[in-house]
C-alpha cells in the first residue's frame, strides 16, 4: 500500500521487480516488530476482553471462572466503581490542568528565553529530566515524607493554624493530585519544549510590528504554534494519570477515600481475585480514554498527531 | 501614534538623529543623521553588514539605539513599544504566520487596532496584490513570490504613516522582481505613504526610489537622486557600489577655473571643477564606463575630449543590448567601456589597437584621499567579513 503510494506512475511497471524486493526488505523490518505487538499487545488485549465475559459457574471457588458472553459483568462494574473511575478522571483532569499550568512557563523559559544562553538551557533541560534518574516509586516515597504528619511542611501548616489538628497532607485528594502532577510533569514539559524550541521570533516581531502588544502576541501566535507541544503534552500526562495507581494507593500518597480505578483493579484482581470486574474495569478506562483522546484531538485541529 | 480605530491620514516624515547603536563587540551604526520627508519613496542602499537593516529595525522598535533620537510625524518615539508605533515592516523573511490563512494574516493587524470591517479591508489589499482569490490558503501553500505579496498587503492594509521594507524582494527571480518593483512603486502613488526601502540591489534602489541614500561601515556616504548619486558620486565606494567606475589617481597641475587637469600617467586629462570635490593634490577622478568611446585611430587633439590611448582590447563581453569591453592601457590599467550595439556584433576584437575618449563633462572628482595602487576598493578584508557573519548569526538568532 504505502509503497504503491510512493511510486510512480507511470515508472511502476517497470520498477516492479526492485519494488517486489523493497516491500520484502520492508516486511522483514516490520516483522520482529508486528510479532511482538500481536503476542504482547493484541493477545492480551483479546484474553483481557474474554475475561471481561467470564461467569463464575454455580459452587466454583474464589477465583474460578467459565467463559461466557456475560455482559453483566459491565453493568456491575460500573454500577459499584463508577465514583471510582468519575474519581479517576476528574483528578487526571486537575492534575493535566496543573502541569500545564506549571509546565509551559518552564517550557518557554527553557526553549525560548534562556536561547541566548546555553548553558543555562542545557542545565535546566537537565533537570527536567533528571528525576528519571530515580525510580517512580521512590521519588513518590519520598514525597510521602515530606508531607508526612512529622514534616516540617505539616508541623508549620499545624502551627500556623493553616491546617486542623486532626487533619493530614497525606491520603487527601490533594496529595494524591499533587503525586500525579509532579509525577507526570516532565511528560508536560519536554513536548512543548520540542514545539517552542523550534518557535521562530521572527513571528514574534511581526506580531508586535503588526499592533499586538506581547501578551496579545502570545495568545494570538505563540500559543497557537506551540499546540501540537500542548496536545501531545497533555496527552502523555492525562491518560497515565487517568490509569495511575501508585499515587493514590494507600502505601504512598492516597488512602481509602482517594482510590482511583487502578486501585480498584489491583484490588479486585489480586484481593479479591473478581477476574471478570477487574476485567471489565480495565476494558472500559481504556474506551474512555480512547474516546476523550479522540474528542480532544478533534477539537484541537491537530489530526496529524495521531 | 497608532491610535486604535483610526487609520494614519498621510505618510509621515521620519528624523533619524544621532543614533548610535552598539552591539557587543561591534558597532553597527556609528553616527547617524537622517531625515526622510513625508510620502517620499527613499531607499538604504548598502552591502551586507552596513548597519542598513539594523536602521530599519531601530524605526520599527525592535531595536534600541544606545544613544540618539528617532522621530515619526515629529513625534518622539525613541522609547515608544514596536506595537504603538505607526508604522509596519515588510520582513526579508515574510515572517508570516504560518497557523493562520492568508487572509487572517492580512487581517491580524486591523483586528488587533479594532478597526471595522476588518475582513472587507484585508480583502481589498489582498486584491491590490492580486491574490484575493487564494485568501483562504495557508502560507506555506503559496510559492515565494506569493508570499511576498502576502506580506506586502499586510503591512500596506495599516496604511502605516511609515512602511518599511526589508530586502523584499530578495528571494524573487528577475521577471517577478521587476513586476514586483513596478506594483510596489504604484502601490506607493496610490496610497501616498512614506517607504523606506533597505536593499543591497542598486538597480532596485535606483528604479524604485525618489532618494538613495548609500550606507557603508555604518554611515551614509552620500544621498541624493538616482541620477545624482549615478552621474556625480562623491566618493570611490559610492562610484563603484552604483554601477561601476573608471578611477585614475592623479596630480592636479592647473586650474583654469572652469576645469582642472589632472596629470594620469603622464597624460593630461581635465575634469569640471565644478563636478570635483577636491581640487588641489593628488585626486581621484572618474568616469562611468557607458560615456566612454571607443576609437581605432589616434584622434586629433580636441578642445573639450579626453583621450586616453593607445591601449588593447583584452576582454569583449557580449551582453544583448550592449558589449563591454576591458581596454588595457600601458601605464594606467584595465578601463571598462560599454558601447552600445548600433550595429551587429562588437566593433573591436581582443587585441584591437584603440583610444579611448569621453566629453570633459562627463568627468567626476572625488573627495577621497587616494586609495593608493587599488583602483577598486575591496569590501572582504578580514574584519569586514567576521562582522558580517557575526550580523547574520545576530539576525538569525533574532538579535540582530
Amino acid at each position: 500500500m504505502a509503497f504503491a503510494a510512493f511510486g510512480g506512475g507511470g515508472a511502476a511497471a517497470v520498477a516492479e521487480p526492485a519494488q517486489l524486493k523493497k516491500s520484502w526488505v520492508a516486511i522483514g523490518l516490520l516483522a520482529p516488530g508486528l510479532a511482538y505487538l500481536a503476542l504482547f499487545f493484541l493477545a492480551p488485549l483479546v484474553s483481557l476482553l474474554l475475561t471481561s465475559l467470564q461467569v463464575a459457574p454455580e459452587g466454583a471457588g474464589k477465583g474460578e471462572y467459565v467463559q461466557a458472553f456475560n455482559w453483566e459483568n459491565y453493568v456491575v462494574a460500573i454500577q459499584s466503581y463508577w465514583p471510582h473511575i468519575v474519581r479517576s478522571f476528574s483528578y487526571a483532569l486537575i492534575a493535566t490542568i496543573a502541569a500545564l499550568l506549571i509546565g509551559y512557563p518552564i517550557a518557554y523559559f527553557i526553549g525560548v528565553t534562556a536561547r541566548k544562553w546555553p548553558m543555562i538551557q542545557a542545565l535546566t533541560l537537565t533537570l527536567v529530566i533528571a528525576p528519571f534518574f530515580i525510580s517512580f516509586l521512590l521519588r513518590t516515597l519520598a514525597w510521602k515524607q515530606i508531607l508526612g504528619d512529622n514534616s516540617w511542611i505539616a508541623q508549620t501548616l499545624h502551627g500556623m493554624g493553616w491546617l486542623p489538628p486532626d487533619q493530614n497532607i497525606v491520603g487527601t485528594p490533594f496529595s494524591v493530585i499533587f503525586g500525579l502532577t509532579y509525577n507526570f510533569l516532565p511528560f508536560m514539559v519536554l513536548p512543548i519544549y520540542i514545539s517552542l524550541e523550534r518557535l521562530d521570533r521572527r513571528y514574534l516581531e511581526a506580531g508586535n510590528d503588526l499592533y499586538a502588544s506581547p501578551s496579545t502576541t502570545f495568545w494570538k501566535v505563540t500559543l497557537p504554534l506551540s499546540l501540537p507541544g500542548v496536545v501531545s503534552g497533555t496527552l502523555l500526562t492525562f491518560i497515565p494519570a487517568a490509569g495511575d495507581y501508585i499515587n493514590a494507593s494507600q502505601i504512598y500518597l492516597g488512602s481509602p477515600q482517594t482510590a482511583m480505578v487502578g486501585n480498584v483493579i489491583d484490588r479486585t484482581f489480586l484481593e479479591s481475585q473478581q477476574y471478570p470486574i477487574a476485567a471489565a474495569l480495565s476494558a472500559l478506562l481504556m474506551g474512555i480514554v480512547l474516546i476523550i483522546v479522540a474528542i480532544y484531538v478533534k477539537r484541537s485541529g491537530t489530526e496529524e498527531l495521531l | 501614534m497608532a491610535a486604535p480605530g483610526a487609520f494614519a491620514e498621510a505618510g509621515a516624515d521620519l528624523e533619524l538623529i544621532g543614533i548610535h547603536k552598539r552591539f557587543p563587540g561591534f558597532t553597527a551604526i556609528e553616527s547617524l543623521d537622517l531625515t526622510i520627508p513625508a510620502g517620499s519613496f527613499f531607499a538604504l542602499l548598502g552591502p551586507s553588514g552596513c548597519g542598513k537593516t539594523t536602521t530599519l529595525r531601530l524605526v520599527a522598535g525592535l531595536e534600541q539605539p544606545t544613544s540618539g533620537r528617532i522621530l515619526i510625524g515629529g513625534e518622539d518615539v525613541t522609547d515608544v513599544k514596536p506595537y504603538r508605533r505607526p508604522v509596519n515592516t515588510v520582513f526579508q523573511s515574510y515572517a508570516l504566520f504560518p497557523h493562520m490563512t492568508v487572509l487572517e494574516n492580512v487581517a491580524f493587524g486591523l483586528k488587533r487596532r479594532r478597526i471595522a470591517d476588518a475582513v472587507a479591508k484585508a480583502h481589498e489589499a489582498l486584491e491590490l496584490v492580486e491574490l484575493d482569490h487564494l485568501a483562504q490558503r495557508k502560507p506555506a501553500q503559496l510559492s515565494g513570490g506569493q508570499q511576498q505579496r502576502v506580506a506586502l498587503a499586510r503591512a500596506v492594509v495599516n496604511r502605516p504613516a511609515l512602511l518599511l521594507l526589508d530586502e523584499p524582494l530578495g528571494a524573487l527571480d528577475l521577471k517577478l522582481r521587476r513586476q514586483m518593483q513596478l506594483e510596489l512603486k504604484s502601490i506607493q502613488g496610490e496610497v501616498g505613504l512614506t517607504f523606506l526601502h533597505v536593499t543591497h540591489d542598486q538597480e532596485e534602489a535606483m528604479t524604485m526610489a525618489d532618494t538613495v541614500a548609500v550606507m557603508n561601515k555604518g554611515e551614509i556616504e552620500q544621498m541624493g537622486s538616482p541620477e545624482e548619486l549615478y552621474e556625480l558620486p562623491r566618493t570611490a565606494f559610492v562610484a563603484n557600489f552604483l554601477g561601476q567606475s573608471n578611477l585614475f589617481t592623479g596630480a592636479v597641475t592647473s586650474d583654469t577655473g572652469d576645469v582642472i587637469v589632472v596629470e594620469v600617467a603622464g597624460v593630461k586629462v581635465a575634469v569640471p571643477k565644478g563636478r570635483a570635490q577636491r581640487h588641489t593634490g593628488e585626486i581621484t577622478i572618474g568616469v562611468r564606463p557607458e560615456k566612454l568611446v571607443l576609437h581605432s585611430a589616434a584622434a586629433a587633439p580636441q578642445a573639450g575630449v579626453n583621450v586616453l590611448g593607445p591601449g588593447r582590447v583584452v576582454d569583449v563581453s557580449f551582453s544583448g543590448v550592449s558589449t563591454q569591453y576591458t581596454v588595457a592601457i600601458p601605464g594606467i590599467g584595465d578601463i571598462v567601456v560599454f558601447a552600445q550595439n548600433m550595429a551587429f556584433g562588437p566593433v573591436a576584437q581582443v587585441g584591437t589597437e584603440v583610444w579611448v575618449a569621453w566629453q570633459v563633462e562627463h568627468g567626476f572628482g572625488l573627495a577621497d584621499e587616494p586609495p593608493g595602487q587599488e583602483r577598486f576598493i575591496d569590501d572582504t578584508s578580514t574584519g569586514s567579513l567576521a562582522q558580517q557573519t557575526r550580523q547574520e548569526l545576530l539576525e538569525e538568532l533574532g538579535e540582530g
